[in-house]
């Protein structure tokens, strides 16, 4: 099961309330965050409205505020929400033993997963 | 009792019966077996292999046995006789260290070998160690079984200090019984919150602070480093930030993981846990598991009630009437005397789920519920925890609480009189109900009647209710009373009062910084405790303002919140559309040099910015600088003797000046040597919005100092000062505030006016629309009226620039928050679809 998974580094290496950026060469960058109470999302590090850098927002609860013009994206589903109409593709999270895993195809694949595993 | 005891069996005819072998002689093995042989005692031979030379005991009573308020006679579950009854083999102390799948038996270290039927693995789980040096150290203890609890109170009953790694449940709970036992104890936790898997930051922030009241050292975002020792017995831990703290004993509560040696090296399927279905049965159809060693769609369990569930459902599966597990929805309550915790289900929320928020500030009361889709899916409470059973059976049977939505976070004794469609149900109800002599506001002491009689005559809003009878005015917790004594008594007439700071506060922007000074408020988590917010962390709107008025109001105390900033003060520098950023470097008054320009040259050249641009306030800024390369761009530039321009904060931008007296044939005195010393003076500051400046040397006002939040034009007889200018959206000239006559003045003027701003205007409230909402009048009386207010605002001013001056660009060159900057990690794909990772640092 481990393959299908990339272990992507400890826990503390984002602190709560903030994100960091992982590139992917010949993809999609992605955020990863630390919400205060203690959870971890991932997300394609660009904001349906004007691509905005998600990573750089302001997180409250399970939502990320764009650093751009404000746009509030839910970290779980990737939707934006209010008013607002777009999504932002998810990449499967989870942590274990202090490390974070992402899902391998996920992560190739821009956030869905690919149509041919190779 | 070290030898292996076994109890023999007295059956008779076990030749006919089944074998069943227990590995594993703790709480989910023997309890497996009594629900076995509660459906039919007569079905197997058990047999149990237990590691601790001991008879089965409740592990989750291990606390008070630390603590000193049970003995480990009292948490003996089942005695000697409870096995000699059943007819049970145990075997203590020699743990099965084997099995053969295709012999069907185990094989103990002692090389004992038992054959079986059927196998049930209830080896539980290990606690997990940090693997830093010193760990082996003799001294440093898990908190796992009897023996780790004989270790600590050895350790106890010479006193001395105490480290708990781990603020989990575990870890508070020996640091509790440590306590009890006269030790000094210090919890280093890795995660800024307690119990960050079971509270959210509120109540974590409460548990912190009632355990340091309790004498305990709590450290929080501590990362451990090394165990020291000398002499070979541990002596203290050192984080990796270098604090050190001295210990006699050292308690490892990290975390359990499940105990799956024995089944992985049996080959059975295992990933986390040994994986199970819906009976407990492994990947091998004669091998049962239960307990907090297995994985069951998914999820490993690390408390006591899912276990019991899965009992029930390994039973009815071995007697062969199999009904099915489905996992457990777990809640926890925190052993530790005095402290109400309960926390149950998921606060993850997402989509379509709704916080329900109460805080009581004078009980020191927190409560959350979380509702998706009409059902209840989370509770987190402290202080008050006599409604967890009650929210636990919402949670679990996924009752329907639309008809008692309103009154869920007052508790059954509200709500459930509306369960069956009660009047109760409605709070305003609830407070219909209440007699006239009811104490509504207990800090000014006003009753129902009172407040009711002030709404009838006239007072028709919260503001007029709290100036004309007092009740909400002091610690506000009574405002949801007061509101719905308003609703009650007024209807549809009731006037909203000015606007709140945000959606999560009743409480406007004035409420807030006043009770910030008045209540002695230091810390974000505090005042949304205090004033009652209610959302569990705020939201991108209160979060920056409320770390601008602590960081106003406590200059050099407060500690500042860089994830409660909007992202330019956060990254130091302006984000563009593409995500890079733009950086503006300081020129004090519009000067600069040659050595300054050929940095910012070496600068363009070196980090390929696509363009540089003279600003409006007269600097120059450079485009297209990435996130990574920005504490590299600062050094360069810091080489150069420049420090940040703070041109994306809230605080001082630019000090515009026109060339005045020095080369100007019109000019009247020195603008360019004041515009310097005053951006000397002010740079750093931050401000409820950002802050602009100019000093023009005559009328002609070549600075446009007209149009800035402070401006200075020079004339022959001294210096008129204007304020409240605007250049954007809505373009304001300025207000004269005053005349003085010498430079001194003019920069004491300057400082008042800005402390004043500071303390006054709503966070993003430029001195534009601030002077419009309060009127100069009121600005000149709060700075003229008495002749030494002017002196002591400026003193202030002064006193928090002492902690402002420090150039942030310089503090992230030399390596600070450099997470801010550096990616994590990167994925680099090869064609083979083997991925490597490319760590950073």
């Amino acid at each position: 099961m481990i393959g299908d998974w990339l272990d992507i580094g400890p826990v503390s290496q984002i602190s709560p309330g903030n994100a960091r950026t992982l590139p992917v060469r010949g993809g999609e960058e992605i955020a990863v965050f630390h919400t205060l109470d203690n959870r971890f999302f991932a997300l394609v590090n660009r904001c349906p409205h004007k691509a905005g850098p998600l990573s750089q927002g302001i997180v409250h609860g399970d939502v990320v505020t764009c650093p751009l013009h404000a746009w509030n994206i839910s970290l779980k589903t990737g939707k934006a929400l209010g008013d607002d109409d777009g999504c932002v593709p998810t990449i499967p999270l989870r942590v274990d033993a202090g490390r974070i895993y992402l899902l391998r195809e996920a992560v190739l694949g821009g956030g869905t997963p690919p149509a041919k595993v190779a | 009792m070290n030898a292996p005891v076994s109890f023999p069996s007295s059956g008779s005819g076990q030749a006919q019966l089944e074998r069943l072998v227990v590995i594993g002689n703790g709480m989910a093995g023997c309890r497996a077996v009594e629900e076995v042989l509660a459906r039919d005692p007569a079905r197997y031979a058990v047999t149990i292999f237990g590691a601790e030379p001991r008879v089965n005991y409740n592990r989750i009573m291990l606390s008070p046995v630390l603590a000193g308020e049970k003995t480990f006679e009292d948490i003996v579950i089942n005695g000697p006789e409870w096995y000699e009854d059943n007819g049970i083999t145990l075997v203590s102390g020699d743990p099965v260290v084997a099995i053969d799948r295709a012999g069907q038996t185990v094989v103990t270290r002692s090389g004992r070998t038992e054959a079986y039927d059927r196998l049930l693995i209830a080896t539980g789980s290990d606690p997990f160690i940090i693997p830093v040096p010193g760990h082996d150290l003799p001294g440093v203890v898990t908190f796992r079984d009897l023996d780790d609890v004989d270790r600590m109170l050895a350790a106890a009953e010479n006193g001395g200090s105490a480290v708990v790694i781990g603020g989990g449940l575990l870890g508070l709970e020996a640091a509790h019984g440590l306590a009890l036992r006269g030790m000094q104890v210090t919890v280093v936790h890795l995660m800024p919150t307690l119990m960050e898997r079971q509270l959210d930051e509120a109540a974590g922030y409460l548990l912190k602070s009632e355990l340091e009241r309790r004498g305990q050292t709590i450290v929080t975002g501590g990362d451990t480093a090394e165990i020291l020792g000398t002499d070979g017995h541990v002596t203290g831990v050192k984080l990796k930030d270098g604090r050190e703290f001295p210990a006699d004993i050292v308690v490892m509560a990290v975390g359990i993981r499940p105990a799956t040696t024995l089944a992985r090296a049996a080959g059975l399927e295992v990933e986390r846990g040994i994986v199970v279905d819906d009976h407990m049965v492994t990947s091998d159809p004669a091998i049962m598991a239960v307990g907090e060693c297995v994985q069951h769609r998914g999820t490993c369990y690390g408390l006591v009630a899912p276990l019991w569930d899965m009992c029930r459902s390994l039973a009815d599966h071995a007697v062969g009437s199999p009904s099915g597990y489905a996992g457990s929805v777990t809640s926890t309550k925190l052993k530790v005397s005095g402290i109400d915790l309960f926390s149950a289900g998921d606060f993850s929320g997402g989509d379509g789920a709704e916080d329900i928020v109460m805080r009581d500030a004078a009980r020191g009361i927190y409560k959350r519920v979380i509702v998706k889709d009409d059902r209840l899916v989370g509770a987190v409470l402290y202080g008050d925890t006599a409604d967890g059973a009650w929210y636990f059976d919402l949670l679990k049977k996924g009752e329907d609480v639309s008809s008692i939505r309103e009154a869920l976070i007052f508790g059954q004794a509200f709500a459930a009189g509306g369960a069956g469609g009660g009047a109760l149900a409605n709070p305003n109800a609830a407070v219909a109900a209440l007699s006239d002599d009811a104490e509504i506001c207990g800090c000014n002491g006003v009753s129902k009647g009172k407040v009711v009689a002030t709404i009838q005559q006239g007072a028709c809003s919260l503001d007029a209710v709290r100036s004309q009878c007092k009740a909400s005015a002091s610690c506000g917790s009574c405002t949801g009373l007061v509101e719905s004594l308003l609703a009650l008594t007024l209807g549809d007439e009731v006037q909203s009062g000015p606007k709140s700071l945000c959606k999560c506060t009743s409480f406007t922007h004035d409420d807030v910084r006043r009770l910030i000074l008045e209540k002695d408020l230091k810390a974000i988590p505090q005042v949304m405790q205090e004033l009652h917010w209610t959302t569990p962390h705020g939201c991108a709107s209160c979060r920056p303002a409320l770390n601008y008025y602590l960081l106003c109001a406590w200059p050099g105390e407060y500690e500042d919140e860089q994830h409660s900033r909007f992202v330019n003060e956060r990254m130091h520098a302006n984000i563009q559309k593409d995500g890079t950023y733009s950086v503006v470097p300081r020129m004090w008054g519009g000067l600069t040099n040659p050595t300054e320009l050929r940095a910012i040259a070496d600068v363009v050249e070196k980090y390929n910015a696509p363009m540089v641009k003279v600003t409006g306030g007269q600097r120059l800024d450079i485009f297209g600088i990435k996130k990574e390369d920005l504490p590299a761009v600062w050094a360069d530039l810091n080489a150069a003797g420049m420090v940040s321009g703070h041109a994306y904060g809230k605080s001082l931008r630019t000090v515009k000046t026109c060339v005045g007296s020095e080369w100007c044939r019109f000019g009247t005195q020195d603008s360019t040597g004041l515009g310097v010393k005053i951006e000397r003076m002010t740079w750093g500051s931050w401000m409820p919005h950002k802050f602009k400046i100019a000093v023009s040397g005559c009328p002609r006002n070549c600075a446009e100092a007209t149009i800035k939040d402070f401006g200075v034009v020079c004339v022959d007889s001294g210096y008129e000062l204007h304020v409240g200018g605007n250049g954007g959206i809505k373009v304001r000239a300025t207000d004269l505030l005053c005349k003085v006559e010498t430079e001194d003045e003019a920069m004491e003027v300057c400082s008042a006016f800005i402390q004043l701003y500071r303390e006054q205007a709503h966070y993003l409230e430029r001195t534009a629309p601030w002077i419009e909402r309060v009127g100069l009048e009121s600005v000149k009386s709060a700075l003229f009226d008495q002749p030494e207010t002017v002196a002591t605002l400026a003193a202030r001013f002064r006193h928090s620039q002492q902690f402002m001056q420090s150039d942030p660009w310089a503090e992230r060159a030399a390596g600070r928050d450099a997470e801010l900057h550096q990616h994590m990690a990167e994925v680099r794909p090869f064609p083979t679809n083997v991925q490597q990772m490319e760590f950073a640092k």
